[in-house]
């Protein structure tokens, strides 16, 4: 296979002709996909996040239910695993994941919470737009919240945001949109 | 913070369970040194000597050949432990192990497949083996495919010597080899 720069150096000087072919198109895109944070083992991943998620189900839960909802965290993590498209943003997905494990089963237990604001979107990630974002989403419902930081700050695919939420993919465009629905009422309410 | 012994083996052991791992690994000792030993559903996909290696990079390549889902589960690969335990010990002289050999050329392959039918405490010359998979000239092809074998020790790729019956390499080093041919009694 041509090397990108060599099939742009061939190309000439006919305009048309600098555009990418489609092969070179997708070496293109292959290279761009390898720079991007590449997916890394799962073992890395867990190694990497495990001590982190289960400080926040301690915060969250207790002690005790901690432990059940850090396995089920990462098992859910583990069944969307194979599906991401990068390595981008792991963390973020997996405290999402915790957070909605933790709001599961304190429902399932019937007992609140330890702390509200779930999901802690804004220490997630120091990036100031994501923060932004994050500032901007704190008055809606924790899932719609949670879609539209991963949609717009984290830029998380549907199916990326589903395993997180563990609903749909429907579901998470559905959480995302109704989201910007509301943050859009909330906007004009508050320029009115 | 580290995570509870209890509570991450038992995460490990949930996740093989649940079936949603695509290769499962452990590090084992023996008289050669540590080995990595990785398996998916379909067998053993990979046997790496300690020497170095770099078990992050160990664990890309598993990643690529096998799925980005591989952790270390000790009960997943256990039946290969327990074999591999026993041919060191010498009690064991042949494997009842599937082998996962995706991702190889077809020539390695079947390069692999003869080399599985060398019997213990037995060696065989690199163009016996090129014969023995239809093409009697590949001998240096065949060299290259025992230097990548992915499963040293169980696709025993130390019983294959050059044609004056020097050891001439292994990917584990040559000390290894020896090793392992005087385990199964071959003078060298």
């Amino acid at each position: 296979m041509p090397s990108v720069c060599q099939s742009l150096h061939m190309a000439g000087d006919d305009e048309a002709s600098w555009r990418l072919t489609d092969a070179t198109s997708r070496a293109f895109h292959g290279m761009m996909g390898a720079m991007a944070a590449a997916i890394p083992p799962f073992e890395s991943f867990y190694a990497t996040h495990a001590a982190e998620v289960l400080r926040l189900l301690r915060r969250r839960l207790g002690r005790e239910r901690a432990e059940d909802a850090f396995q089920e965290t990462f098992l859910r993590a583990l069944r969307a695993y194979g599906r991401l498209q990068h390595g981008e943003h792991l963390r973020a997905w997996v405290l999402t994941i915790a957070g909605n494990v933790a709001i599961d089963i304190a429902r399932r237990s019937g007992r609140e919470v330890l702390t509200d604001v779930p999901p802690e979107l804004a220490h997630y990630d120091s990036v100031a737009v994501e923060e932004q974002l994050s500032d901007l989403t704190d008055g809606l419902p924790p899932k719609e919240r949670a879609a539209v930081v991963l949609r717009y700050g984290f830029d998380l695919t549907y199916e990326e945001i589903a395993s997180a939420l563990d609903s749909s993919s429907d579901a998470a465009r559905q959480a995302a949109s109704s989201g910007v629905r509301r943050l859009r009422r909330a906007s004009e309410r508050s320029t009115r | 913070m580290t995570i509870p012994t209890d509570l991450d083996r038992r995460f490990r052991e949930a996740a093989v369970r649940a079936g949603l791992l695509d290769a499962a690994y452990d590090v084992i000792e023996s008289p050669i040194g540590p080995l990595l030993v990785a398996a998916t559903d379909r067998g053993l996909l990979r046997i790496s000597f300690n020497r170095g290696y770099d078990p992050e990079a160990t664990l890309e390549e598993i990643a690529r050949v096998a799925g980005p889902r591989v952790l270390r589960a000790p009960r997943a690969v256990e039946a290969a432990h327990r074999e591999l335990d026993e041919y060191f010990a010498g009690r064991r002289h042949a494997f009842d192990l599937a082998v996962d050999l995706r991702g190889l050329a077809p020539f390695s392959v079947v390069v692999l497949g003869q080399l599985a039918k060398v019997p213990y405490g037995h060696t065989a010359t690199y163009g016996e083996l090129a014969t023995r998979a239809g093409n009697p000239k590949a001998a240096r092809a065949v060299g290259m495919v025992m230097n990548r074998n992915p499963i040293p020790v169980v696709l025993p790729c130390h019983r294959i010597v050059g044609a004056s019956g020097s050891l001439v390499g292994y990917a584990g080093g040559l000390d290894i080899k020896e090793q392992l041919l005087r385990l199964e009694g071959v003078t060298l």
